[in-house]
């Protein structure tokens, strides 16, 4: 997929790509075999039905050809989103606190900040606070989102490759103003970062 | 032989007399009919104001930011849809209705095995209804924590979550009870002959069913009196602030909740494999293969309870062990809808309104189904996770499947529980409006969802804005399609033509006997010599 702002992105997208094509394959021979069943074996045309109880190879096919494919799907969701929880060495920390109904964003020098500033091509942690009830980080165009839960330490990392303004919602239902808790990562050259960080 | 049943005179239970008066003669009748068709009764009407909510949640969605009601009541009305559907409609389902009045009828017994406690179950059941509907005019105003109840905004909302929690807690125990009596049931009321093989699969799929609903029930039971305990006296068991676990209640209420995906969805399957055959007018592909499906279902379906936890900050091992388990648990439903499929190849088969609804099912489920897999691959998962994607994939699993199979059974039980048929012509326009409706109202919402728009959201990025104005629109041809349904089996219901014993020619016991079914079922208890989709024998003869 074009356009998307990290290499995880892309290959979360290519991920779905997978299963969508194979599901559609499947729901297509299902729905295609159910019409022409229907239509050609209709009482008018097939008067008298062929009794078949059943047959032990078919089932022995539609068990092992469906498990193999789910197993196929199920390695390389596995092993994309373990590239998600691997913290490079070197990764810069940013601390998130969420309440109800904003996100605040702490950096290592003390700055705060209500949006995210990021650097391109870095790896960054993302620590997750909650300092009330149950939030979620998600930020739809990296394929990410973990939820901010008060007490635990959970993170998320993100490595965006494109300069940019992109969305940030809270994906755990949280009360009255849930749905306006948006906040936006901006995405910065490292020069305008360092300018960005080190003025406060 | 179906004129022979009849030309005889015989009391239905319908007419039938007892000691009480008026309403009474119904709501203290311990006749496994009359419970099934007074729950009945009570989940349409939950249906409606369940379907009312939905309809005002998707005229909010109209435009961002405010259209027709504020933030709070639109999180009170997502509440008490999810809330209203699951526990007043889906979970009670099929079994309530169908295998309530089926099941004995299907396994040639004069009742189930505890008339009393049945009728128990159904007093629960509308208690539980009271409840939660009294919850909604008490101080505080209604529970707005979304029908999870997650902690700890469940023990911090002013709101009133106590008292549904309770309702949820007392309809807990009346799907606990009708489990324990369908069990109970299936063991010692079968029929002479009626070994295991011979069952219904409807049968087999109300069985499975039962288990789960007497095992994780309770879980579910304690979950809901922990959180009121926290709310009342703060012990600190899942509030964080106090030293508590919020992944505790995730965990114990996913324990319960995942199974009760099953049992929603399994006697829905267990309806499928009923009128599959009638309509072909053969055998059943597969009989053993769709039983033990049933039972995997059930057994596979307690270990993957917390795919539905994958974003929860949970360990990688159980995120890698949860969703290799909820892949495994894709393939006996897959086993069941190729069997499906290839029970139509060689019959000969007349496409009427309840083998439309099943082919719609068919369709629908199978979307629901393989869009599970996207939700139950970790790296996509996480980016679909609490988003439209989600609540379209339910949608089409529940909706699609569990309710358009609770239609399909309403159109092909109609006639043997009332005696009366609808208008087919007119099923087949609702059937139509349905299908539109609901493509337009939920495959939009799968877009959406990969397009990242958070689920319980009350506003939204205006970029939605179009999917949401099909969304909507899909859901006034939906609801007028549902409408017409329901007007027209209540015209069947009242003033439709006569319907015969056996009206689709089907080969289980509930045909057998007249329509609508006399007061003790069987004058005669048959003996069971063939499977129950023999349909090759009459030929052989």
């Amino acid at each position: 997929m074009v356009g998307l702002p990290s290499k995880y992105a892309e290959s979360v997208d290519s991920v779905m790509l997978l299963i969508v094509i194979i599901s559609v394959l499947l729901l297509l021979g299902v729905t295609v075999a159910m019409i022409y069943f229907v239509i050609r074996y209709n009482k008018k045309r097939n008067p008298k039905a062929t009794q078949i109880e059943g047959n032990n190879t078919l089932e022995i096919i539609w068990i092992v050809i469906p498990t193999i494919l789910v197993l196929v799907m199920f390695y390389f969701g596995y092993a994309v989103f373990h590239e998600s929880r691997v913290v490079p060495k070197g990764a810069m920390n940013v601390k998130v606190i969420a309440r109800m109904w904003a996100w605040e964003f702490e950096y290592n020098n003390g700055k705060k900040s209500g949006e995210l500033y990021l650097p391109v091509d870095r790896s960054v942690k993302l620590e997750l606070n909650s300092m009330d009830v149950n939030h979620s980080l998600y930020i739809p165009a990296f394929r990410i989102k973990e939820d901010v839960i008060y007490g635990r330490q959970n993170y998320m990392v993100i490595k965006p490759d494109k300069v940019g303004t992109y969305i940030i919602a809270c994906a755990e239902y949280c009360g009255l103003r849930h749905s306006l808790m948006y906040s936006k990562v901006h995405v910065l050259s490292k020069k305008d970062f360092e300018k960005w960080i080190s003025d406060f | 032989m179906s004129e022979n049943i009849e030309s005889k005179p015989y009391i239905s239970y319908l007419q039938a007399e007892s000691k009480h008066k008026g309403i009474f003669k119904w709501i203290l009748s311990t006749d496994h009919k009359r419970i099934g068709i007074m729950y009945m009764m009570g989940m349409m009407a939950f249906l409606l104001v369940g379907i009312s909510l939905g309809f005002m949640m998707k005229l909010e969605m109209l435009t961002p930011g405010k259209t027709i009601m504020d933030a709070q009541t639109y999180n009170a009305f997502f509440t008490l849809h999810g809330v209203i559907m699951i526990f007043l409609f889906i979970i009670p389902g099929l079994p309530a209705v169908f295998g309530n009045f089926m099941l004995p009828l299907q396994i040639g017994a004069r009742d189930v095995a505890f008339p009393r406690l049945n009728l128990l179950s159904w007093w629960l059941y509308v208690i539980g209804g009271l409840f939660a509907i009294v919850s909604l005019f008490l101080q505080g105003g209604p529970i707005d924590t979304g029908w999870t109840f997650y902690v700890p905004y469940s023990i911090r909302t002013g709101t009133n979550v106590s008292l549904p929690l309770f309702a949820a807690f007392i309809l807990g125990f009346s799907s606990i009870l009708t489990g324990l009596n369908f069990v109970t049931t299936v063991h010692r009321l079968r029929a002479p002959g009626m070994t295991f093989f011979k069952m219904p699969l409807f049968v087999w799929a109300i069985y499975s069913t039962a288990w789960i609903q007497v095992i994780a029930t309770p879980v579910v039971g304690i979950t809901i009196i922990l959180v009121i305990v926290e709310r009342a006296f703060s012990l600190g068991i899942f509030d964080p602030a106090l030293g508590g676990d919020p992944l505790l209640f995730q965990h114990l209420f996913w324990i319960y909740s995942h199974p009760a995906v099953y049992i929603m969805i399994l006697p829905a399957m267990g309806a499928v494999s009923e009128i599959i055959p009638t309509f072909s007018k053969r055998t059943i592909f597969g009989y053993k293969a769709i039983a033990f499906s049933s039972l995997a279902i059930a057994f596979i379906g307690y270990f993957v309870w917390a795919h539905h936890m994958f974003t929860t900050g949970i360990s990688e091992v159980s995120r890698f062990i949860f969703s290799l388990l909820t892949f495994l648990v894709a393939i006996p439903s897959g086993v069941k809808v190729f069997n499906w499929v290839a029970t139509l190849y060689k019959g000969s088969i007349t496409p009427g309104p309840p083998l439309l609804f099943v082919m719609m099912f068919i369709f629908l489920f199978s979307i629901g189904g393989l869009t599970g897999l996207i939700l139950g691959s970790l790296a996509t998962d996480v980016h679909v996770h609490d988003t439209y994607f989600v609540v379209a994939h339910f949608h089409y699993v529940m909706f699609g499947g569990t309710v358009m199979i609770f239609f399909a059974a309403l159109h092909y039980w109609l006639p043997k529980m009332f005696g009366r048929m609808y208008n087919e012509k007119v099923a087949k326009w609702s059937i139509a409006l349905i299908f539109v409706g609901f493509n337009m109202l939920y495959f939009t919402m799968f877009i959406l969802g990969y397009e990242g728009m958070p689920r319980r959201y009350w506003d939204y990025l205006p970029q939605f804005q179009t999917l949401q104005i099909i969304s909507t629109v899909g859901s006034w041809i939906l609801i007028s399609g549902i409408l017409l349904m329901i007007g027209n089996l209540n015209r069947g219901i009242k003033r439709g033509a006569k319907a015969v014993a056996n009206p689709w020619g089907g080969k289980t016991l509930e045909w057998t006997i007249p329509s609508p079914p006399p007061v003790h079922n069987f004058d005669v208890i048959p003996v069971i010599t063939h499977g129950p989709y023999n349909y090759g024998e009459e030929e052989e003869k």
